[in-house]
């Protein structure tokens, strides 16, 4: 990748016995949005903080818009924007005030006012911090990780804990930060997210990156997990149908003839020019592609929450 | 220098949102004042002029208390490692709180100052001038004693066991509750070991003996050093992260910060110019006492009925 904003290499850190990361690398390109797709304690904060220059690596290299998070913090810290997992800010703070208060550290700076009304907050901006919402105390973060305009921007677990709604007015915004050429980092441990939003993914598990590419490549990888399920007009041969041309596998269930293939449209086509020779009549047809989850079971064995 | 600005305003704002504030800020310290005033001076403006010095000392002393709370809350919390992200300083947190605490004790300090002026008629409140410098720097100091406290306290119960720790020797050997004069020569020993013994006996020598800033420059001096001393310590062990624990070696760099008042105690107890200088201003009130029962024409014994404001017309 020429001139990565973000580069990781060997990445380890390890604290007392435990080893969080263990040889991690990527690389991110501008305006790319990637995501650090794992469980939980699988090290993804772990390297988004060692980037953010709150920790130090233990062996590895690490670039942030050409600056080392440990060397260089001055000049990282005006070009980044972070929601960190586990913060606060003081109770009686109010929203207004802690936009400007953020603003105020930076010299390129976005207009507190805009800010606010990006994010939905406008209505909120007298009240104090203790008195927002889960949602709204998240959609802050946001403003204030914007309050400088930064080149990368740092997203560790943006919608943990919660619920489905506020879900989604989050992807909205990250959604928009990605139509403004935004380069995002974002950790998650929800499937939907990393679909959702991201431009690649690295799946990461144990300290480990155990595959990483986009969204659509991961999932190919794994194409032979693609299920085609079809009901006919009338019954078939289980063995027939597993011997056409594409398919790897065929089990009847309650007359729904489903069929494990490796390339989904030639196991299509030789299923209907077959159906036509037997002057049998395809009467539903529905693809279940995998999902990010399911490469990851088959990685790891494994469910993602478990 | 803009960071500091704003963060120093930030705490500003906190601190007067915060109803704990007001009681360990205004309150008590006014409640100090009245005690020490109507009670122990019976409302004599010599009486009052003479404890003014104990309730002022007292009232600056307090500062760690608030400064480490906070420092802990906000790590324990996690807000200060949402400022490790941005290109605010550790020095920038530090300094800030000092800088807030010093523009929220300097009004409560004046107001005890105007009050035994104009309501216990105080007519010679000493040298202003060293009272302002000594209330300064005592502030600046004692609050950056808090924040080393912050700094070598894991979690906020550490915290206040070494602030119960440290505050009780400070009001009780300094001469801010008990006076000074009436301990036993070995305490008052002890006593000049003890940072808030020169911050009370520099304010006591300043309003009462009318000394100038020069007079109280050994108190000025060993307040500034400690202040250096402290100041650099809670930046060296100044912690962003909640579960970042202080090893415990790095406690006994809390120790450090006694070398200042360690030598200073050390040549005070050779040449004795505390103890006697605060036989003095006891003196000077005991003759004040006596002068003014004879204008008074009151009695030897004092009779228990007086009151702040009649007395002094």
């Amino acid at each position: 990748m020429p001139n990565p904003v973000l580069r990781v290499e060997n990445l380890t850190k390890r604290y007392g016995d435990v080893e969080a990361v263990r040889g991690i690398s990527f690389e991110v390109a501008e305006g790319e949005v990637f995501g650090l797709l794992g469980p939980n304690g699988a090290g993804k904060t772990s390297t988004v903080e060692i980037l953010e220059g709150l920790r130090s690596a233990d062996s590895g290299t690490v670039s942030v818009c050409g600056y080392d998070p440990q060397r260089n913090p001055d000049e990282l810290k005006k070009e980044i924007g972070a929601a960190l997992q586990l913060t606060a800010l003081p109770d009686k703070l109010r929203v207004m005030e802690a936009v400007k208060l953020f603003a105020s550290f930076y010299r390129r700076r976005r207009n507190p006012e805009d800010l606010l009304k990006r994010f939905g907050l406008e209505e909120k901006r007298d009240s104090f911090y203790s008195q927002l919402s889960g949602g709204q105390k998240q959609r802050l973060a946001l403003a204030i990780a914007l309050v400088n305009d930064p080149k990368v921007v740092f997203l560790d677990e943006p919608t943990a804990g919660l619920d489905p709604q506020v879900r989604r007015e989050i992807y909205d915004v990250i959604e928009e930060l990605r139509r403004d050429k935004k380069t995002i980092l974002l950790t998650t441990h929800y499937i939907e997210e990393a679909e959702r939003l991201c431009d690649r993914v690295a799946i990461v598990d144990h300290g480990k990156v155990i595959v990483q590419g986009t969204p659509r490549e991961l999932k190919q990888a794994s194409a032979d997990k693609t299920r085609i399920e079809v009901r006919l007009a009338r019954e078939e041969d289980e063995s027939t149908l597993k011997s056409l041309e594409g398919v790897t596998d065929c089990r009847t269930l309650n007359g729904l003839y489903v069929l494990h293939c490796l390339r989904p449209p030639q196991a299509i086509v030789s299923l209907v020019k077959y159906l036509e020779s037997q002057n049998n009549e395809l009467v539903g047809l529905e693809i279940a592609t995998p999902s990010l989850e399911d490469v990851f079971i088959e990685l790891t064995g494994r469910r993602l929450r478990d | 220098m803009t960071n500091l600005l704003t963060l120093t305003r930030m705490r500003v704002q906190l601190a007067l949102r915060n109803k704990m504030f007001f009681f360990f800020s205004l309150i008590m310290p006014l409640g100090f004042f009245f005690l020490y005033s109507s009670v122990f001076a019976k409302g004599k403006p010599y009486g009052v002029a003479y404890l003014l010095a104990s309730v002022l000392g007292l009232n600056v002393m307090g500062s760690f208390w608030g400064l480490s709370a906070t420092l802990v809350t906000f790590r324990e919390q996690g807000i200060l490692r949402r400022f490790h992200v941005t290109p605010a300083t550790a020095t920038d947190m530090l300094v800030s709180s000092i800088l807030a605490n010093y523009a929220l004790t300097l009004p409560t300090v004046l107001l005890e100052i105007l009050l035994a002026r104009f309501l216990f008629h105080v007519q010679d409140l000493g040298n202003l001038a060293a009272v302002f410098l000594l209330v300064s720097i005592g502030t600046v100091s004692f609050g950056s004693l808090g924040l080393v406290i912050a700094s070598v306290t894991n979690t906020m119960q550490e915290t206040q066991i070494l602030n119960q720790l440290l505050w009780l020797p400070l009001i009780f050997l300094s001469g801010a509750t008990i006076p000074f004069t009436s301990l036993s020569n070995s305490v008052q020993h002890v006593a000049l070991f003890l940072p808030a013994t020169y911050l009370v006996h520099g304010l006591r020598n300043a309003i009462y003996m009318n000394d100038g800033p020069s007079k109280v420059l050994l108190a000025l001096a060993s307040l500034t050093i400690w202040f250096l001393l402290t100041l650099f310590l809670s930046s060296q062990l100044f912690r962003w992260e909640p579960e970042a624990k202080i090893g415990r070696k790095a406690k006994f760099y809390v120790a450090a910060t006694a070398i200042p008042f360690v030598l200073l105690g050390v040549w005070e107890a050779r040449n004795g110019r505390v103890i006697a200088e605060e036989n003095r201003a006891e003196q000077k009130f005991e003759r004040l006492e006596r002068e003014y029962k004879q204008q008074h024409g009151e009695s030897q014994v004092e009779p228990a009925k007086s009151n702040s404001s009649g007395d002094s017309h």
